[in-house]
């Protein structure tokens, strides 16, 4: 199966696989042959290296994502002035022109490598490896890649993190959680930004949000910050705090993360239903 | 707009696959793609063709099936149908639910011609 995850596995396509023999003569005589594998399993799998890459090097990754314009730099540049004595941070900037984010990210004092897309509406794990050959690892703590803004396709690549982190301002509509349940059910930590602007608006409801989020089944934290302001900031750096250190402690145990985990992928690989690359990945 | 990129994804497991079968042809791709994988059926149907010229799936039919969207709730246990931007339990409202079905992004079979299926 998807060895990165196995996430594809549902009570509706399970007897695919369970039974015996993958091969069945279909009435014409040709052979139809089971597969069962993940549309992107290349993608897959180069995200799985990544992951490695990154746990091997004691190295926490972050997945921001969200709309063009919602402040995912200028929330980094604020993460990066409050935690930069804390934590070594790197950052990866995917856009699809210019070195603008890398530069703005350089001038706090953290290294940045900027991938430019061209046309490309995502980033993918190909990519984010490339980018990794930039950076010393080693002296990296938490690193942030900052995803293209897209509230769609981002949504569909793995790219090794072990979090994701989708912001919503608040100048784009409570609603839009419930408009691309895609991306709001995968992340794990929401960030209502700009709440600073909450005074001047009256057209977004932030308990809305929060509704159309839980609305997905999202458990995960939805926190409201302003990086202009500071405020609400606390909260936000004590979660990665607190991610920082979970990542720490499953090193020592030899674990990793991934966000977003279903739980039909853990039942499917306690059972060795694997094929194709292997890899040890243990999942919480 | 990626689903040419899952296109082109698609087309390598698709040729490796056939060339590990020893097939000529690829007669039939059968995808299941829920509601929650976030890519297009339409869309993914229209990039095939772009993605299969020059392939051994070049002639290939692509069927496209959808799973249901089902969640399971955690508080009271009931399985029910939800809909992709309402996840919650059908039966008591619950928001801790889990995906049964409706998120898949997958290759589930090929129909392979070999040499000696000619006839």
């Amino acid at each position: 199966m998807c060895d990165t995850c196995g996430c594809n596995i549902t009570d509706g396509n399970r007897h695919l696989i369970e039974g015996d023999g993958k091969l069945a003569k279909t009435g014409d005589g040709r052979e139809a042959v089971a597969v069962l594998q993940g549309l992107l399993h290349e993608n897959d799998h180069q995200a799985a290296h990544n992951r490695h890459h990154f746990d091997s090097h004691g190295v926490l990754a972050l997945n921001l994502m969200s709309a063009p314009g919602s402040g995912k730099t200028s929330l980094l540049e604020a993460t990066i002035e409050a935690l930069g004595e804390e934590f070594c941070i790197g950052v990866v900037e995917g856009d699809l022109e210019t070195e603008n984010d890398a530069e703005r990210i350089r001038g706090k004092g953290v290294p940045a490598v900027q991938i430019t897309t061209g046309s490309a509406c995502h980033l993918d794990a190909h990519m984010v490896h490339h980018a990794l050959h930039q950076l010393d690892l080693d002296q990296i703590d938490i690193l942030f890649i900052e995803n293209v803004g897209n509230l769609v396709c981002p949504a569909s690549f793995d790219l090794g993190q072990h979090r994701n982190i989708t912001l919503l301002s608040v100048t784009e509509g409570d609603d839009k959680p419930a408009k691309y349940p895609v991306m709001f059910r995968g992340a794990d930590a929401t960030l209502i930004t700009k709440a600073d602007l909450l005074a001047y608006l009256d057209d977004f409801d932030p308990q809305r949000a929060e509704d159309a989020v839980r609305a997905l089944a999202n458990r995960g934290p939805i926190q409201r910050l302003s990086a202009k302001t500071g405020q609400g900031l606390d909260a936000w750096l004590d979660w990665l705090r607190q991610e920082a250190k979970a990542q720490q402690q499953r090193l020592d145990q030899g674990d990793t993360a991934r966000p977003k985990l279903q739980p039909e992928g853990r039942h499917l690989h306690a059972h060795g239903t694997h094929h194709g690359h292997h890899h040890h990945h243990h999942h919480d | 707009m990626h689903e040419l990129s899952i296109c082109y994804a698609l087309m390598q497991q698709v040729e490796s696959i056939a060339a590990r079968e020893q097939a000529q042809r690829v007669t039939l791709i059968r995808l299941q793609i829920g509601p929650l994988a976030g890519v297009e059926p339409e869309l993914l149907a229209q990039a095939f063709p772009m993605a299969a010229a020059g392939t051994c799936a070049a002639e290939a039919k692509l069927q496209l099936d959808t799973l249901p969207v089902r969640v399971q709730c955690e508080a009271c246990g009931a399985e029910t149908d939800a809909k992709p931007n309402r996840l919650l339990c059908g039966q008591c409202g619950d928001y801790r639910t889990r995906l049964l079905s409706g998120d898949e992004m997958l290759l589930a079979s090929l129909e392979l011609e070999r040499p000696d299926d000619e006839d």
